[in-house]
């Protein structure tokens, strides 16, 4: 894929909710560009916003002010159909809990985007089972969310996050709910999916383990782009992760 | 493969194409709820279950007047008597300018009992809207997570009332065939077996069809409150509950 163009551009976007008599400002005018392609974590403590402009990104919410574009469009200015259109095609979504259908198998989870798509059931299976095998569960492919393991849930979800060769995935605290090791391997996935489709990965999170495959990383603080970091700057930093919890 | 259909799309990305490219199929649907059952087969139940109740007391209301209507059509004076014991109100002695048959038709019009099959059906109705939005609430975040795969709301409407039209059916049928089979019983035991082999297949089949009529109906109105809040849910909204 083209690393030229712009996938997705946001604009001074910022976002309040009212709770009760409350007005809480989550973000107060963002504005980003992510090239097609690339790697890019959002970074931030919890409250920071960063699942807010994650939900903005993915058209999940939609800003007080400000706008998003998604391949120059911008989308609130899409209909039902055309915003259903952009979940189903264009964007896959990982989520922290996962959020695998629980009385659909690992397969009919995979296969469901692509249902919608309007892709035959052969089409589909075949297709299912060729990225459970990407994501190493081929074999299990019978098994409901419950008779797996988290990661191995997870791992599911980012083959459901392929179905329908989506130009973005989102991805919102991936490795939130699980162990060091196969927070590990969950990156270590997303990195090679990303390398090897050429998929633009975003992910919100503040796991340091991705700041090691990260390409770009965005910091949010306060509901504001506190820094962005390139690679190469931050291969300097790598080092002292621990150090960096500020 | 899947690829070019994207890229294809991409490119013809117009609004009333765009209407077309994000599909559930209906045996699909169908596939699906039908699997929401039998997965959640107990909640299901439970769902069901006041429906059950209610269908099987209309049916046991009707059918047992469909038995005595037979008792009274056979003309039979002696089962007249036992129907009058029975309490059924109809006097010993058949009036002069009623033929058998409008007797009998007067028999299931028992203004006392048609007001509690009414008012049992009422509560069973509520009781379902109460069960389904529990159900509905339940699913929040599956329903999220479908509109984030890219459903549109009225798949989500459609496979809550496929599922409630499916359980309806089911659960009626149940209920009609134990309150008919209840009131054959209660007959064969209160006016013998002869008596029992008066009433009219015909009534009883009529019995059936409205008790599974009305139970299917009650279900389906039941839900539809419940599917559109669910429906209409936004992704955000559906994936933030339950946490």
């Amino acid at each position: 894929m083209a690393e030229a163009h712009n996938i997705v551009r946001v604009a001074g976007v910022a976002k309040t909710f009212t709770m009760g008599t409350q007005v809480v400002t989550a973000l107060r005018g963002v504005d980003l560009t992510i090239r097609a392609g690339e790697y890019l974590s959002i970074m931030g403590p919890s409250g920071s916003g960063k699942s807010t402009l994650f939900n903005m990104i993915g058209g999940l919410d939609k800003p007080s002010s400000g706008k998003v574009f998604i391949d120059e469009v911008d989308i609130a200015q899409l209909d039902a159909y055309e915003l259903a259109w952009l979940r189903n095609r264009k964007i896959g979504y990982i989520f922290q809990t996962f959020n695998l259908i629980q009385v659909m198998t690992a397969l009919e989870n995979v296969t469901l985007p692509m249902t919608f798509a309007g892709a035959s059931q052969d089409e589909a299976v075949e297709k299912g089972l060729e990225l459970l095998g990407l994501v190493g569960l081929r074999e299990r492919h019978a098994h409901k969310p419950q008779e797996l393991s988290g990661g191995q849930q997870q791992r599911v979800a980012i083959a459901r996050s392929l179905a329908n060769t989506p130009a973005i995935i989102l991805a919102d605290e991936p490795t939130g709910n699980l162990d060091l090791t196969t927070g590990e391997e969950i990156i270590t996935l997303l990195k090679r999916l990303s390398a090897e489709r050429g998929v633009t990965v975003i992910s919100a999170t503040h796991d340091y383990k991705m700041l090691n495959v990260s390409d770009r990383v965005v910091w949010i603080r306060d509901g504001r782009i506190d820094k962005i970091e390139e690679r190469d700057q931050l291969n300097i930093s790598v080092g002292a992760i621990g150090t960096r919890e500020e | 493969m899947a690829q070019s259909q994207g890229a294809v799309s991409a490119v013809a990305g117009r609004k009333a194409k765009i209407a077309r490219q994000v599909v559930l199929p209906f045996r699909k649907s169908l596939e699906i709820s039908l699997q929401n059952i039998r997965v959640r087969f107990f909640r299901s139940m439970i769902t069901v279950a006041s429906l059950v109740l209610a269908v099987a007391f209309l049916s046991f209301t009707l059918a047992g007047a469909d038995v005595a209507a037979g008792l009274v059509r056979s003309g039979d004076p002696s089962l007249r008597a036992a129907l009058a014991e029975a309490g059924y109100d109809v006097p010993p002695l058949a009036a002069p300018g009623l033929s058998p048959g409008d007797e009998a038709g007067r028999l299931g019009a028992s203004p006392k009992e048609r007001w509690i099959v009414i008012l049992s059906l009422l509560v069973c109705t509520v009781g379902i809207v109460n069960a389904q939005l529990m159900a509905v609430t339940e699913r929040f975040r599956e329903i999220g997570t479908m509109k984030c795969l890219g459903a549109l709301d009225r798949f989500i409407l459609r496979l809550f009332l496929l599922e409630a039209g499916m359980q309806g059916l089911a659960g009626s049928l149940i209920g009609a065939l134990g309150g008919i089979t209840v009131a054959l019983a209660a007959g064969l035991v209160r006016f013998g077996a002869a008596a029992v082999g008066q009433a009219s297949a015909a009534d009883l089949g009529r019995t059936l069809g409205l008790s599974i009529a009305v139970g299917a109906g009650l279900s389906l109105l039941g839900v539809v409150y419940p599917a559109v809040v669910a429906a209409r849910m936004r992704p955000v909204e559906a994936m933030r509950s339950q946490e």
